[in-house]
């Protein structure tokens, strides 16, 4: 338990939060650090919803990161079960345990112990309720919305008492909760019970400054003027009409590929040719190249002058 | 929260008057709920907890806080942002719209003058609410030429005559059940099963002393397919949407899994209606909700609406969609080419029913037609019960690779 000693405490107020995150290069506003500490303080979970690409994940990440936490992750998908989710009966070692009895015959003491802890595999629900060294973890449920309904209602128990019911063994409930995170692309609207649960923040796209220290921090190998070009350029381009417009994942893929190619400003060329890692629809990049990228160049570049 | 110090100078952590600050959310929580906002008691609990957390120094965390625990919808940022607005500029102004909302309390004496701006404040507010109630589809640009040639008219549904009725409940009684189910990755016992169920295995053998008598079996749980229906309720389509929404009701009433939209002018998402078990009730909700029956048609406008907003939710299941338009597209047709390939794209399968194909000599001859035809997996004829009839057992035999959109033959079939 020494160790649990040096980990971080939990922030004390909202611009730790901001600092802490900020120490992990997430740069969050203070509606994010307010949702966040609020979460961490009343001990509940975070359920962050956004478009594709613009960070929900790392948050996660970075707060397990910072606070020296496990980050245990439980990625969602249609028919994901008990079994893989929460805990499972290790069935092989039962039957032998069982064969085992019947030649010693003790076969009537076995019944006790068949369903003790010592038989159950944890997975990703039941761990994070049993910290180890490092305190108790942080819980990532990733993209919610792709796992089923029934999934989401077998969470509710979880979510609101940080338990599980394991009907053979009893109640397991965590001693110190982890701190939850749950993200959601919608693609499917995640249940009122479930939403009701948590706290709720939508993250969306930053604005230009913001995402100019983001790419700043993720990318340093670009010079100022082409981060500030490239930055504008996303800027303009999502407020094109575009089926999936580009998040801030695909901002630092692009910046981190203008940055190996040598790029020193933006130009027409050099957008067609890496188009393929903003825009992920044939459509949006068929529609988007050539006239109406040197359009929205030529925008930027008259802005840059002025 | 300037203007209410007065009132809550005494809030703070260390305070010994917590009441203020609880009775001000409390009043918050509950213009929410009359705004429309689900707030449930457990919500205001958590608000008050919270507020207390972060402390009433700034007046945006205050805002950050109550938002994070008070709304769960990105559709519902304006509503509380409004109302948050309103409350905390001058409480006074919401104790009176209170005393306005809340007959029981009302004090008798009011100020005309004040009480006129509390009417427009309430308005507003519920003005608001109404934008939310009615989904983020409804988003129409009024400066565009069109509008003006829409016929906002409401329009009440005649009677279906007894005999429609019938054949409605029997194609209803016919086609749920053959809709064709798809396998989940769940299981439930089942003696016949493929696979063994170990963990209850177990417990028999445990009930039996250790005997394993007998290995139980489990099979996957099926669940009906997805399913999203668009129905063009034009002036050319008049009597043909009426009865395709009968249609839609029967499938959609019993079924979570099935989705209605239609269209005039503007897309308008109709499931939650159809829901309701009586059709007329149903439908008179629908007719009072939308504004453009019998108006113009735009069909590549709404297809790009429901591409946009709706396609990546509805169908990330491998949906099926069931459109039904004449194709006789009034604007301009330039995107509606595309909007319908993306549209196919999407989904497992597109079936188009179009009432004009019943003309012996239907030729393609409108731009709508011609544009929309190659992208549909099937074109079927809808003019009456037996046509939709016939596309319930399209359904039910589908499977899952895309048909031929062969229409020659399909008409042979049929």
């Amino acid at each position: 338990m020494a160790e649990s000693k040096d980990r971080p405490s939990l922030p004390a107020d909202i611009g730790q939060v901001q600092e802490l995150l900020g120490g992990g290069n997430y740069i969050a506003g203070r509606e994010l650090a307010t949702t966040v500490w609020l979460a961490m303080q009343m001990r509940r979970p975070l359920l962050l919803e956004g478009e594709a690409g613009v960070g929900k994940t790392e948050i996660a990440n970075v707060l397990a990161l910072t606070l020296e936490r496990d980050l245990i992750r439980l990625q969602c998908y249609e028919g994901l079960d008990l079994a893989s989710a929460a805990y499972e009966w290790n069935y092989p070692r039962q039957m032998v345990a069982i064969r085992m009895a019947e030649a010693a015959g003790k076969i009537a003491e076995i019944g006790a112990s068949l369903y003790s802890r010592e038989y159950l595999v944890a997975r990703p629900l039941l761990r994070a309720l049993e910290s180890g060294a490092g305190g108790p973890p942080v819980l990532l449920i990733d993209e919610i919305d792709r796992a089923d309904e029934p999934f989401e209602a077998y969470l509710l128990e979880f979510l609101s008492d940080y338990q599980l019911s394991i009907p053979e063994l009893g109640t397991v409930r965590a001693e110190e909760p982890p701190v939850v995170v749950i993200t959601s692309n919608r693609t499917r609207d995640v249940h009122d019970a479930l939403r009701r649960r948590c706290l709720y923040h939508w993250v969306d796209y930053p604005d230009l400054e913001t995402e100019s220290r983001i790419v700043s921090l993720k990318s340093p190998g670009i010079s100022e003027g082409l981060r500030a070009q490239l930055v504008a350029f996303i800027h303009g381009l999502r407020e094109q009409d575009l089926f999936k417009r580009p998040g801030i994942a695909e901002t630092i893929d692009w910046a981190n590929a203008l940055a190996q190619l040598d790029v020193a400003t933006l130009h027409a060329e050099v957008v067609n040719d890496t188009l393929g890692l903003l825009l992920k629809y044939q459509d949006d990049i068929a529609r988007f190249r050539g006239s109406e990228a040197a359009r929205l160049l030529a925008e930027i570049q008259a802005a840059d002058r002025a | 929260m300037r203007d209410g110090t007065e009132r809550r100078s005494g809030d703070n952590d260390s305070s010994p008057h917590p009441h203020g600050l609880a009775a001000t959310i409390l009043m918050f929580c509950r213009t929410l709920r009359r705004a429309g906002l689900p707030v449930g008691t457990g919500q205001v609990i958590d608000a008050l907890a919270a507020a207390r957390k972060v402390g009433l120094r700034s007046r945006d965390d205050f805002y950050w806080t109550l938002r994070a625990v008070l709304v769960s919808s990105p559709s519902q940022f304006r509503l509380f942002h409004q109302a948050f607005q309103v409350y905390f500029r001058n409480p006074r102004l919401l104790e009176r719209a209170m005393a306005l909302m809340l007959p029981a309390t009302t004090t008798p004496q009011r100020d005309a003058q004040a009480d006129t701006g509390i009417r427009r404040l309430l308005e507003a507010v519920s003005r608001q609410d109404q934008e939310r109630l009615e989904g983020s589809t409804v988003d129409v640009d009024r400066s565009e030429t069109w509008s003006h040639r829409e016929i906002l008219r409401h329009k009440d549904f005649e009677q279906m005559t007894l005999a429609e009725q019938t054949e409605a409940k029997d194609l209803l009684l016919k086609d749920i059940h053959l809709l064709r189910h798809v396998a989940t990755r769940r299981f439930r016992p089942y003696s016949y099963g493929q696979r063994y169920d170990l963990r209850r295995s177990m417990q028999m053998m445990m009930r039996n002393n250790g005997q394993l008598l007998q290995m139980t079996r489990k099979r996957r749980i099926e669940r009906p397919p997805v399913l999203v229906l668009i129905c063009d309720i034009s002036g050319s389509m008049g009597r043909y949407s009426r009865m395709f929404l009968h249609f839609a009701h029967a499938l959609g009433s019993a079924n979570r899994t099935v989705h209605s939209f239609v269209f005039g002018t503007r897309l308008t998402n109709i499931s939650h209606r159809l829901r309701d078990s009586d059709v007329d009730r149903a439908l008179a909700q629908i007719s009072a909700d939308v504004s453009d029956w019998d108006g113009g048609t735009r069909i590549g406008e709404c297809l790009e609406r429901f591409n946009k907003e709706w396609s990546r939710r509805l169908l990330s299941q491998n949906g099926a969609v069931i459109l039904l338009s004449d194709g006789l597209e009034r604007d301009s047709t330039a995107d509606l080419e595309f909007q319908m390939q993306r549209l196919r794209r999407s989904c497992r399968q597109l079936v188009w029913l179009n009432p004009v194909l019943r003309y012996e000599r239907f030729e393609p001859k409108a731009a709508g037609i011609r544009k929309m035809l190659p992208h549909v997996d099937l074109f079927l004829p809808a003019h009456n019960i037996e046509s939709l009839a016939a596309l319930g057992s399209v359904l039910s035999r589908g499977s899952t690779s895309r048909p031929a959109a062969d229409r020659a033959t399909l008409k042979a079939a049929l």
